[in-house]
Parts: structure tokens; sequence; C-alpha cells
């Protein structure tokens, strides 16, 4: 079955924290589960829309709101798993090629909310190698603070559609919940961008 | 063998219409036309998908982002966009859905008609309305209605293309 997870040893709510920390106009979309409660742990905004459903779709969501977006810099945070769920998406994608998107792997080898099963990640497919064939002009595996530190900067910096697969430790950590109220996070993200709910 | 395709130009004027940014699509035979139509549009961001329920998301992120877009399918799609409908239904996202039918009718692949007779109740089964064109004359004005529908009262919508539009298939000449 390959090999299983190694170099897996960063701190997710730290990671997160970080590259959150200066965000300024960031857009910021995240994938069901331990992602969204990463993000919300860093502090509720309104320019977060946290899924709670439609696994796999985080990756597309961020395609949408960077396209609709085009000056402001759209961040997706989201689980191995997740991602996994919508690798086709991968390919749509890196075809668009968006250069304000930033796709943010969360990438702990397991599914963390259902009782921390190896996921195809754990069991060694590499998300890096993957992004890379389907052509996404920056791909980066992220190991350590100094990779933090340098990912928080590209996402500032933006500039071209980017991918980092960040190897984090498997630990289930105090759930920090998102709103859950669809319709109000979707509201609150348009009107942050000066948009009316409809 | 010739096919009826006229029909297929009633197709993305009336999507246009609606003040679609984006196109997202799966590609179908019954979409060819609206399809090269939007690649022609400087206006149109058409984006091809791997999987039809890729532009369900799509589409949620460009209303987020304040832009309105439309997907195309055929029938089998339906099926694979099932369980991301659950995005739409719980942030009421407008979400406006042309697809072509398979397993209707005249229809020479039997492997077609488990997905192409569950397609309309799928779709109600998931709270998407939806509406049936097997005339040409009605395409234009359903896809506008939806539109309306989805823009204007954050509705899921789906226009249904029945098979009688897209004509009999000759499979063996």
């Amino acid at each position: 079955m390959g090999r299983l997870v190694q170099g897996h040893n960063l701190d997710r709510r730290d990671v997160v924290g970080s590259l959150l920390e200066d965000r300024s106009n960031m857009l910021v979309v995240t994938g069901l589960g331990s992602s969204s409660y990463d993000v919300m742990a860093a502090g509720d905004h309104g320019n977060n829309f946290y899924l709670w459903a439609a696994m796999g779709s985080a990756a597309m969501v961020g395609c949408g709101v960077a396209e609709a977006q085009p000056d402001k810099s759209v961040v997706v945070i989201t689980g191995d798993g997740e991602m996994l769920m919508g690798f086709g998406s991968l390919a749509t994608i890196a075809l668009r090629k968006p250069p304000n998107l930033s796709i943010v792997i969360m990438n702990n080898g397991h599914y963390g909310e259902t009782g921390m099963q190896l996921s195809h990640a754990g069991f060694g497919i590499d998300l890096a190698d993957v992004a890379r064939a389907c052509g996404f002009p920056q791909v980066q595996t992220i190991q350590d603070q100094a990779g933090v530190k340098t990912l928080a900067d590209s996402l500032i910096a933006g500039g071209q559609l980017q991918f980092a697969d960040v190897r984090i430790k498997a630990e289930s950590l105090p759930r920090v919940l998102p709103p859950r109220d669809g319709v109000y996070v979707k509201n609150r993200f348009r009107q942050a961008l000066g948009l009316a709910p409809n | 063998m010739t096919m009826q395709t006229d029909w297929q130009n009633e197709v993305y004027p009336a999507l246009k219409s609606t003040g679609i940014k984006h196109l997202a699509y799966v590609p179908d035979a019954g979409h060819t036309a609206a399809i090269q139509q939007a690649h022609a549009d400087e206006d149109i961001q058409p984006i091809v998908l791997t999987t039809e329920e890729e532009g369900i998301g799509y589409l949620a992120g460009a209303w987020l982002g304040g832009n309105r877009g439309a997907l195309l399918m055929q029938s089998s799609g339906v099926g694979n966009c099932i369980n991301t409908l659950a995005l739409q239904s719980c942030a009421r996202f407008p979400l406006l859905m042309v697809i072509t039918m398979r397993g209707d009718w005249a229809e020479f692949n039997q492997w077609q008609n488990p997905m192409g007779q569950a397609t309309e109740d799928a779709l109600k089964l998931m709270g998407v309305m939806t509406w049936r064109a097997d005339r040409p004359e009605d395409i234009g004005k359903l896809i506008r209605g939806a539109g309306t529908m989805a823009f204007d009262g954050d509705c899921a919508c789906a226009v249904i293309l029945g098979q009688q539009l897209i004509g009999e298939k000759k499979w063996v000449d």
C-alpha cells in the first residue's frame, strides 16, 4: 500500500494562525471538517466562507470566487481527504490558472473527522506531485516553520496560481465551530465585498 | 443521417440574457452549439469540468464574488451532482442548469436508461425545480424563466431538454 505518513509535524492551528495573521483583504474558503475549525480558531471574519457539506467542493468554490474577484487574494484551506474527493478539480483549476488563487492543503494523511483513518495521502499519494502534473505553476510542500513563513508571504504577494501541501500532525483538537447557517455566511461574505444579498 | 440542430441555437442567447458571466460544462452533443458560442464570446468565461458537481461549487464561488453563471450537462451528470446539491440547498445559492436528456426517448443504449429515467425525480428530491422542453420554441422562454427564479429568488433551477429535440440517433449504418 505504499509508504505511510511521515514528516507530518506542524501544528495545524499554528499554521493557519500564521497564514491568516496579516490577511488584509484575503478571501478564505474552507473545506468541511478540521480545516474550517482551524480558520474559525484564527478568528471569524466576513471574508470567510465555511463549507459544512459538499465534500470535495472547496477548491472549486475558491476558483469561482477568484474568477469573480480578480483583484483579491483568494485562499482555499482544506484537508487532504476533502481535496481527494474533488481531485478532478485540480485539473479544471490548472486549466484556468487564476493568478489570485492559492490552495492550501492541511495534510495530516488522515480522515480526522471520522476517526483518523488513513487517507490516500497517508498511504503515500503525493498531493504536490499531482498538482504539479496538472500544471500548477507554483507548488510547495511545507514541512517546517520557515516554509510556513514563505507560504504566508506568497499568499499575500499572489501573482500566480499556487498549491501548498502543508504537512501537519494527525491530532484531534478541540472543535471551534464556524456558523452553520449557510445563508447567513453567504450573505455576510457578499456584504463584506459590498454586494447586496441578492 | 441528418440531425436537426437548429434548436441548439436557442440555448446560448437565452442563457446570456439572464446576465451570466460564467458557463461551466461537461460536454454533450446537444450542448455543442452553446459551448462553441460561449468560447467565441469574450464576455463569458467558459469552464470545462472533469465532473458535473465541480460546476456547483464553482458557480457558488462566482456568486459569492458577485457573478452569475450557469451549468450545462447531460442527464447522466445529474447523478454525479446529488450530494453536492446540499451546498445550494443549505446556503440558497442561485443555480441555473440546462440538462440534455439521454435514456428518455428513442434511446439505443439502454445503459443510459436508469439515470435518464431518474433524472427529473433526482433533481426534485434534492430541491431543484425543473422545467422540460420537448419543442424548440419552448427552450428560450423556459431558460429565461428559470434564470429569473434562480437569480432573483436564490433557487436551484434546471431546464431539461428532452431527447425528442435531439432526435433519433443512428448508431449503426
